[in-house]
């Protein structure tokens, strides 16, 4: 299975048309591949919170938006998740590469990490963790529970569901 | 000129447009001027109404003018680039430029130093900036709404606030008559 094209595909079956992507090795390949989509719409932002400002005008304008970033930008984005995001009840899939997890070479990733799950927990942000490749059957069904209920919701994608970081 | 007058000079213009409006004081003041179902309050998230407007740019045709500030977009200075690098045609991102950070109590910004935000806007590939003294700004909108191509403004005015409420309308409220507005 190749996953990239299976988020691609889950995204377009889902209406999703406006994804913003912050850039990550992990992600490279959906990146590229959410690019490829002529039913996508791909705005490349310079950072987590500015995506989030154009995912929720284009939403308010019509479009069904995703975000695809890395889990240190939970750091960056915890007010505009909770006074824009939250407080406006606006949907918002993402998709989120889960750096410092099993399989990470670096280890400062670790600190952002262990803080992760604590704070989308804080946040009372839906959050569901794809270790396998397999996980990515539920894509379809979570992009549905998050158009349903007008949340941010979290998906968290460690190097494992990746295929993890090559030789080690 | 402080912005209240400008918002008030140009209240005939903005009458029925997609207006998203940044945080704080400028809100406030526009709320009081002009409330419409087609403003977009912005609550929370100091820096972000460019980017909000270029989404709800980019997803729908109407034309979008996101009134924004220059401490504000010095706080998200990463949006210069992306609107120029993907500006459509129906979007108006106007800075009232008075040099400080109204809503906090006028501390000055960079931007009433040796910061020069048009020349940042251009140098990020935005094409089509304009820099206009507070009396000419409604004739500058008027012409970048008639004109139809992606504008940047830079209206340069004094610094100063006008007392006025806080905006108490639901957030969810705000954004549903806003959605309806773009929608209709």
């Amino acid at each position: 299975m190749n996953i990239d094209k299976k988020i691609a595909d889950d995204l377009v079956a889902n209406g999703v048309s406006f994804v913003t992507t912050v850039p990550c090795k992990q992600l490279a390949g959906v990146i590229d591949e959410v690019d490829k989509r002529d039913d996508i719409f791909h705005i490349p932002s310079n950072k987590e919170d500015e995506g989030m400002g154009l995912c929720a005008g284009a939403w308010m304008g019509g479009k069904r938006p995703c975000i695809i970033m890395q889990n240190t930008a939970i750091g960056v984005t915890i007010n505009t998740l909770a006074t824009l995001i939250q407080y406006y009840r606006m949907p918002l899939p993402m998709l989120i590469s889960y750096r410092g997890e099993l399989r990470e070479p670096v280890a400062c990733q670790v600190e952002m990490a262990v803080h992760t799950k604590a704070l989308l927990a804080q946040m009372h942000i839906p959050t569901y963790h794809f270790h396998w490749q397999k996980d990515v059957e539920e894509f379809d069904n979570i992009l549905k529970y998050t158009f349903m209920c007008n949340k941010p919701v979290a998906i968290l994608t460690d190097a494992n569901f990746w295929g993890g970081y090559g030789d080690q | 000129m402080i912005r209240s007058e400008i918002l008030k000079d140009i209240a005939p213009i903005l009458k029925d447009q997609l207006i998203v409006c940044n945080i704080g004081i400028p809100s406030q003041e526009l709320h009081a001027i002009m409330d419409q179902p087609s403003n977009f309050y912005m609550l929370g998230t100091m820096g972000l109404a460019s980017s909000i407007g270029l989404g709800l740019a980019l997803a729908q045709p109407k034309t979008v003018i996101a009134i924004d500030g220059d401490g504000s977009v010095l706080t998200n200075l990463g949006t210069l680039p992306t609107i120029g690098n993907n500006c459509p045609p129906n979007y108006i991102l106007m800075i009232i430029d008075n040099g400080s950070y109204g809503s906090t109590g006028d501390q000055p910004t960079y931007t009433g130093r040796k910061t020069d935000l048009a020349g940042m806007a251009r140098a990020a590939g935005c094409d089509n900036v304009v820099e206009v003294r507070d009396v000419d700004t409604g004739k500058a909108l008027q012409a970048a709404i008639d004109a139809q191509v992606g504008t940047v403004m830079i209206v340069k005015c004094d610094s100063g606030n006008a007392k006025m409420p806080v905006i108490t309308m639901d957030p969810v409220v705000i954004r549903d008559r806003f959605m309806k507005a773009v929608a209709s």
